[in-house]
């Protein structure tokens, strides 16, 4: 007779229930290398995201010493080049070799999203939580605005923006940092609302402690997981977006060589003739959007337990 | 249901009134010689201070606001700087171009998401889901102005082929126009079908857990009908909330393919307007587009009372 066993039958279609049958975890090892073993191998795609983010940040801050070219000063000799040794990505219509822009415009990019990102976290760290932890009219009338706010489309609003403002690296950090904060507001407030009540908070407060404490010392320090995920995110996001607003003309203006801007103008007027114009920005932009979702993703899955395996 | 309603209408209002003011406002922010600039721009007056009285900038600014919004409710949006016709005639003119490729775009992107999500959630942590999620983040992060420009440049190079550049109405040719619409409305989609996708699977995964899905596959019924119709349709709320929040996405999508594949819609009326400074312009369409934005959020929310009765007698 054969002998019964403990574990279920397999279960298969839609009634499979994957963690179920997958052994059991062994409890995160402590320290940074170890986690980050951990991650690389549970998280593949996530690794392969942060090498993406890693090799931009790198070429961003390096720019100067990688860049074999200038990115503003090309040979009028050389113009339109295909890929060939001394122009491995090839060159414009002015001659200008077209690696040492995409190396240049990964700093234009980096620029522009961390500063845009920095801003929104700010800006949304001061309404989400003043409307969470205080609640009530503060949070109907914070809440409204917000609405107001989130209800402009992206383009329409960064593309007015940019005109009323008048171009610019700074100006354009500035939109998209405004445009990028209410949605993190809503997050933060979600989970400062989430925490209000719970037994650490009503401790601190028996404790005596005033609402500037309670806020600095408790409710800020309990929102950066989710901040840092969203964070990721959004810089994929904010170079999305950046890219679309050089690409409309509204952009970080020449010479500063921005990745959506080599794709218009007198980029686009020879990409019948030269169709590796169109191929290398389009790239590096994909490239740096996949690699910060990809981490963000693979974060959200390690730092949020409530939404493993998802 | 009625007190849900109500309440949904009446927070609807100040939503509107802070949208109209953020939109007007918008323009008063204009660095301080803006009138000098307008003045050289466009022979619209004689000196600033006609130029002032004639655009009304001479008044106190709430009597501006009131009566602003008093040729909004009667439908005047104000005279073109640029080309002196009525804004709002304009706007009607253009309007059916893009809600056109912004359906069109909306079916695209659902007919993909939509499957492609539940089978990524059935077939959990199988290869057809690992294709889909990667899938997802890509469409998340390339940038629809260069798919678009490659579909208008590659296709030209290599086969001589390119997408009809000048527009034709729906009614005149509804094939011709198809033919002309269907690629930036297959790129819109595309770059709608990410986030909707990832959702999709996310609430299917929950849904799949619950016990009246065991119920209905305990009792026999097929696997497609539990699927599609007991499940889907139960994680289908949140999507729709996604949805209604991307249809802002949808609309800066139209404005960038219009202006590549040259369709007369109001995405590319905002490029000319801003590219003039022709404030009137700007404002309506910043204004109309937000207002569309409220309105299909609100209906996103009057639609949860059909999908969820608890909604409706909660």
């Amino acid at each position: 007779m054969a002998r019964a066993t403990l574990a279920p039958p397999s279960r298969t279609g839609i009634l499979a229930r994957p963690e179920l049958e997958a052994p059991l975890r062994r409890p995160a090892p402590r320290g940074g290398l170890l986690w980050l073993g951990r991650f690389v191998r549970r998280k593949p795609l996530g690794a392969i995201g942060g090498t993406i983010v890693i090799v931009l940040l790198f070429v961003a801050a390096l720019a100067p010493l990688l860049a074999p070219y200038e990115y503003d000063v090309g040979a009028g000799i050389d113009r339109l080049q295909g890929p060939t040794i001394s122009h491995p990505f090839g060159t414009d219509a002015n001659g200008r070799d077209m690696l040492s822009r995409i190396i240049w415009g990964a700093r234009v990019s980096i620029t522009v999203g961390f500063g845009a990102v920095g801003m929104s976290v700010l800006l949304a760290m001061a309404v989400g939580v003043l409307s969470a932890y205080f609640g009530g009219w503060a949070d109907l009338l914070l809440q409204r605005i917000v609405d107001v706010w989130i209800s402009f489309p992206a383009v329409v609003l960064l593309v007015s923006l940019v005109a009323v403002i008048g171009p610019g690296l700074w100006s354009v950090t500035f939109a998209l940092g405004v445009l990028l904060a209410p949605g993190t507001s809503r997050v933060i407030r979600g989970s400062v609302i989430g925490m209000r009540n719970l037994p650490y908070m009503e401790a601190a407060r028996c404790l005596g402690a005033g609402h500037a404490r309670m806020i600095v010392r408790h409710v800020i320090p309990n929102v950066f997981a989710p901040v840092i995920v969203l964070a990721t995110v959004q810089l994929g996001t904010a170079i999305l977006a950046e890219s679309t607003l050089s690409f409309l003309g509204y952009g970080v203006p020449p010479p500063f060589p921005a990745w959506g801007a080599m794709l218009s103008g007198t980029g686009r007027a020879f990409m019948l003739q030269s169709p590796w114009l169109s191929i290398w920005p389009g790239l590096a932009i994909s490239a740096a959007v996949f690699g910060f979702n990809m981490l963000g993703d693979a974060l959200r899955d390690e730092l949020d337990p409530r939404l493993r395996g998802r | 249901m009625h007190r849900y309603l109500a309440r949904r209408l009446v927070l609807v209002v100040p939503t509107l009134i802070g949208l109209s003011m953020v939109v007007f406002a918008l323009v008063r922010l204009l660095p301080g010689d803006a009138v000098t600039m307008l003045m050289q721009d466009y022979a619209y007056a004689k000196d600033a201070d006609e130029m002032r009285s004639k655009l009304g900038l001479d008044r106190p600014i709430a009597v501006q606001y009131v009566e602003w919004m008093g040729g909004v409710l009667r439908g005047d949006l104000g005279t073109s700087l640029r080309s002196k016709t009525h804004v709002s005639d304009e706007l009607f003119k253009r309007m059916p171009v893009t809600a056109e490729l912004g359906v069109l775009g909306l079916i695209v992107g659902l007919l993909i998401s939509i499957p492609v999500g539940v089978i990524s959630a059935v077939r959990q942590d199988k290869a057809v889901d690992y294709v889909a999620r990667s899938m997802a983040i890509a469409f998340l992060s390339i940038p629809g102005f260069w798919l678009g420009t490659l579909v208008v440049t590659l296709p030209s190079v290599w086969w001589q082929w390119t997408p009809p550049l000048r527009y034709t109405q729906l009614i005149d040719d509804p094939l011709r126009n198809m033919t002309q619409m269907i690629l930036p409305a297959l790129i819109l989609g595309i770059g709608l079908s990410g986030g909707v996708m990832r959702l999709t699977r996310a609430q299917m995964l929950e849904v799949l857990r619950q016990d009246y899905v065991l119920t209905a596959a305990a009792k026999g019924l097929a696997e497609w009908s539990t699927v599609w119709r007991h499940a889907l349709k139960n994680a289908f709320i949140p999507v729709l909330t996604l949805l209604g929040l991307q249809v802002a996405i949808l609309v800066s999508g139209t404005v960038v393919l219009e202006s590549i594949f040259v369709l007369p819609g109001m995405g590319r009326y905002l490029l000319e307007a801003v590219q003039y400074r022709d404030y009137p312009v700007i404002q309506g369409l910043n204004l109309l587009f937000a207002v569309v934005i409220v309105l299909t959020n609100l209906l996103v929310d009057l639609c949860y009372g059909w999908l969820d009765p608890r909604v409706r007698y909660g």
